[in-house]
């Protein structure tokens, strides 16, 4: 035991990732998330892979072994909505905020920093396709140095579903593993689970008023992303005679705005109030688009549980529970909606399972580890039960992007991505021990966890600040 | 209605409010303004959502619902012909001079608080139009205030569609390099900056849309022929005006001065399209007989103006001399308070230019929903129509009238008694949760030793 203990400091110390062929952690308890938890099993993986999962799985002779004596292994968590790796990209953050109640105009746009962002052309309408970068895919854009990458991972996520976020059609997610200073295409699961559309302008701009530019009101955003899909049907049309016979037709312009919006599989549309989730659902519907929706934060409402679970969507919930603004006026006081709204919201995952909703939880640009179990946390308090909220982050996301044959769960031929706690997870004291992602083992980033701080190259997401 | 919803918290029991099937109800000893058919005392009958009977004496059918109204006084449901509640994330989109593509249907937020507010004031139907950044604006619809519905709810089912234009000061400001509300050193100068470029940008507008429609004519015609040809690209700004042009969307056209409404009425015969109504339209009484010679509303205000220079030439017999020059004329509101007390406005006809009663809450009742083509529906309290009713305790042009009750499609989405005797149970659902706030932020703060500066000391 102690010779393993010293073998393992040995170890860290000597490299930051290793990998040796196959890793087997025995004696631990397995929270496998697809089956029953294993009291105390043994799990191996080789070359990146699950090789076998149980109680009485032999230790193969060549494999590094960890002993598992008072430590849990958990599938490694996968963060549903991620911006890591991506260069310059503001954390995601659905549009709207919970607003101030009262008058209609409660969306209000809310100023991401303006890192690196391109110059904004003016368009005239939507016919410039302003903000549309649909052709951008997340898996070409990865940079395997950012050091985001090693935060996230350090809080247990081994998982990220990363988009591009700039713009209306900003870009194509990719699911990627989160390994280290790699080249980035190793890390990539599935280049391309759909197409990210926000219905704000992020960095600057923004505001319905006279004479910014196109689109600027809630209501051109989405017209624009209207017209984009009727000019997309209408573009695959034209192609479509054009390859049957070009002879006598003249060629049709290629569109790469419209080529990436016609080879997304499913689009993202934020939606966070009941009636955003409610026009959401309509426009999915009317785009005839499959659809998931993010934000969520008033999911917690009946009425938007019912809707959601009709429409068969799934939704993925930001961690980011809204909280009361700290250096609001004492006079003011918040509506009836707003103030419900950040009692409840935390309760959302809880009432979405209850209504059988398909639903993940995201991390919303929380990275560090202290904040992420925090937020899961309060959902816990707010009667979600723990293997729900370790489903939320692991198997659910999995299924969502249909992944879940090769991620979410401990199983044999799954890969081999795996966190190592010591206590319960999300719970206050646990700590990450070891996390493996395709097989390749990491330690947690030392003091990654200033208490309430914020990474340093974490730009501020807005939110709900 | 069950116990158990007002258990929940003031807005749910609000949206419990709203009733879920309409009951046979019947307004009884009330003085009833009919607006088309005189006043008269006796009682309304409401069943199935419609006015089943109006008289002196009606048939009581078994097991209504009996609402006593002695003292009292039955209107139609107010409608307002130009408001901008009930939407999201902005009323205008400014960043263009031609925002036809953008539409109100797209963005009716049912949870804005106003819509209950203009229902407490009476008001059953609202035109919500975009706002007046552009020179032709975004497509518009009237909704009904049913409050605690959701989206769709809210639409008026079957009424037609209409587009905002805007004429003036409004639509060049954002033009205007010298400066003016929209251009800042940030925003650039956008096309028009004056009156002429308004009157172009809505010329340029038709001839595009002219083409576009002689391409889907064309089009539809091959179809027609049996062809199969590849449709034309679906331009969602220029199909609202195709619609204008082939009659089956309303003009609504923000205006102030006379040689202005002159204009559209020039530019409307020049492209085959009738103006369905003038907005504001406070020079209208100079130019009533061509308004009244197109065959377009105008809607107004009772006596608001010198807000801005168009605004300076206006009169409060601006309504009552378009009326008598046979136009149809409203009063609206264009604001969410306004909104609440538009039978006041209403009332005000009646000192500005002698309107009758009748003729000055037709002003608010009937007259507009001839001008959004709904007066089929609703305007007036006749066998048929909607019931949707207003119920005052006192004559409902007064400025100390107050609203009782209020029932959309046969149903009481208002009741003043509920309203108050629930305010209490409201505001102590508020303060337990700010109070449970209060107590969580304490329990997360760091706790600190007292700095002893007057703590202990008596």
């Amino acid at each position: 035991m102690k010779k393993l203990i010293t073998a393992l400091l040995l170890l860290c110390a000597y490299a930051f990732a290793e990998s040796p062929q196959a890793v087997a952690i025995r004696n631990a308890k397995i929270v496998t998330v697809s089956g029953p938890v294993i009291g105390k099993g043994t799990v191996v993986v080789r070359n990146g892979l699950i090789e076998a999962v149980g109680e009485n799985v032999p230790v193969p002779a060549d494999a590094w072994v960890v002993d598992g004596e008072g430590l849990t292994v958990y599938p490694g968590l996968i963060d549903a909505l991620s911006t890591v790796g991506i260069a310059g990209a503001a954390p995601a953050a659905a549009t709207a905020t919970a607003g101030r109640g009262g008058r209609g105009q409660t969306t209000t746009t809310t100023a991401t920093p303006a890192v690196a962002a391109a110059p904004v052309e003016r368009a005239r309408g939507p016919e410039d396709r302003p903000s549309t970068t649909s052709w951008l895919i997340a898996a070409d854009e990865i940079q395997a140095a950012d050091r985001r990458i090693e935060t996230v991972r350090s809080g247990g996520f081994t998982t990220a579903v990363t988009f591009p976020t700039r713009g209306i059609f900003a870009g194509q997610g990719s699911v990627i593993d989160l390994l280290s200073g790699e080249k980035s295409g190793e890390m990539v699961l599935v280049p391309s689970v759909g197409q990210y559309i926000s219905l704000s302008r992020g960095g600057g701009g923004g505001g319905g008023g006279f004479g910014s530019g196109f689109p600027g009101a809630l209501m051109g955003y989405i017209s624009y992303v209207r017209q984009i899909y009727l000019d997309a049907a209408h573009y695959q049309l034209v192609k479509d005679a054009y390859a049957k016979d070009p002879r006598g037709m003249p060629r049709p312009e290629y569109d790469r705005a419209l080529e990436g919006v016609l080879e997304s599989k499913r689009i993202l549309l934020p939606a966070n109030r009941l009636v955003e989730i409610d026009r959401m659902l309509r426009f999915a519907a009317e785009l005839k688009q499959p659809a998931i929706l993010y934000g969520a934060r008033e999911s917690y409402r009946p009425e938007a549980a019912e809707l959601l679970k009709k429409s068969g969507a799934p939704v993925l919930v930001s961690m980011r529970w809204p909280e009361a603004p700290r250096d609001a006026n004492p006079e003011d006081v918040d509506s009836f909606r707003t103030l419900e709204t950040r009692d409840k919201a935390a309760s959302a995952p809880a009432v979405l399972k209850k209504a059988g909703v398909q639903f993940a939880l995201y991390t919303d640009g929380l990275d560090q580890p202290r904040e992420i179990q925090r937020a899961v946390k309060k959902a816990i308090d707010a009667g979600l039960s723990r293997e729900d909220a370790i489903r939320a982050l692991t198997l659910s996301p999995a299924e969502i992007y249909h992944v879940a044959d090769r991620v979410g769960s401990i199983e044999k031929g799954k890969i081999g991505n795996l966190l190592v706690t010591r206590g319960e997870i999300f719970d206050d004291r646990t700590r990450v021990e070891l996390i493996f992602v395709d097989g390749r083992k990491y330690t947690p980033a030392t003091d990654t966890a200033a208490p309430g701080g914020r990474g340093p190259v974490t730009d501020d997401p807005g939110g709900n600040r | 209605m069950s116990k158990a919803r007002f258990t929940k918290a003031w807005l749910a029991a609000l949206i419990a409010l709203a009733p879920l099937s309409a009951e046979t109800i019947v307004i009884q000893n009330a003085t009833i303004m009919t607006v088309s058919k005189g006043t008269i005392k006796g009682s309304v009958v409401l069943k199935d959502g419609k006015i089943a009977d109006v008289g002196e004496k009606v048939m009581v059918p078994t097991g209504a619902t009996v609402i006593d109204a002695s003292g009292q006084y039955v209107i139609p449901g107010i409608i307002d012909c130009h408001s901008h509640i009930a939407a999201d994330g902005g009323i205008n989109e400014g960043s263009v001079s031609v925002s036809s593509m953008v539409d109100i249907r797209d963005v009716i937020n049912p949870e804005d608080i106003a819509i209950y507010r203009a229902l407490a004031g009476g008001v059953t139907t609202a035109n919500i139009l975009h706002g007046s950044a552009n020179a032709i604006g975004g497509c518009t619809l009237p909704l009904k205030m049913r409050w605690g519905k959701d989206a769709q709810g809210m639409i008026f089912e079957g009424a037609t569609p209409g587009i905002k234009f805007a004429l003036g000061e409004n639509p060049k400001r954002a033009g205007n390099p010298q400066g003016g509300r929209g251009a800042t050193a940030t925003v650039q100068a956008r096309y028009p900056a004056t009156r002429m470029g308004v009157e172009d940008t809505i010329r340029e507008a038709f001839n595009e849309a002219k083409a576009y429609k002689a391409d889907w004519d064309a089009y539809n015609a091959n179809v027609a022929r049996g062809e199969h040809p590849i449709p034309p690209r679906k331009d969602l700004k220029l199909d609202p005006l195709k619609e204008v042009l082939e009659g089956k969307r309303y003009v609504h056209a923000h205006c102030y001065r006379a040689d202005e409404i002159l204009m559209l009425i020039r530019v409307a015969d020049d492209y085959g399209f009738k103006i369905r109504t003038f907005q504001h339209v406070l020079e209208g009484y100079k130019v009533a007989k061509e308004i009244a010679a197109h065959g377009a509303g105008a809607s107004t205000f009772s006596d608001w103006w010198s807000y801005k220079v168009e605004a300076f030439d206006a009169i409060p017999y601006n309504a009552a001399l378009m009326t008598k020059k046979g136009i149809v004329v409203s009063l609206n509101s264009d604001d969410a308070e306004l909104m609440r007390h538009l039978n006041s406005e209403a009332g005000k006809a009646m000192k500005y230019g002698g309107m009758s009663e009748t003729e000055a809450l037709a002003m608010v009742t009937l007259n507009p929903a001839k001008q959004l083509g709904i007066d089929n529906r609703v305007g007036s309290i006749e066998v048929g129509k909607d019931g949707d009713l207003v119920i005052y305790d006192k004559f409902p042009l007064s400025d100390y009238a107050k609203v009782q009750k209020v029932l959309i499609d046969g149903m009481v989405y208002f009741d003043r008694d509920k309203e108050v005797s629930g305010r209490a149970a409201k505001a102590a659902e508020k303060q337990k949760l700010i109070e449970k706030e209060k107590q969580n932020q304490q329990r997360q703060q760091p706790q600190r030793r007292p700095t002893g500066q007057g703590g202990q000391a008596q």
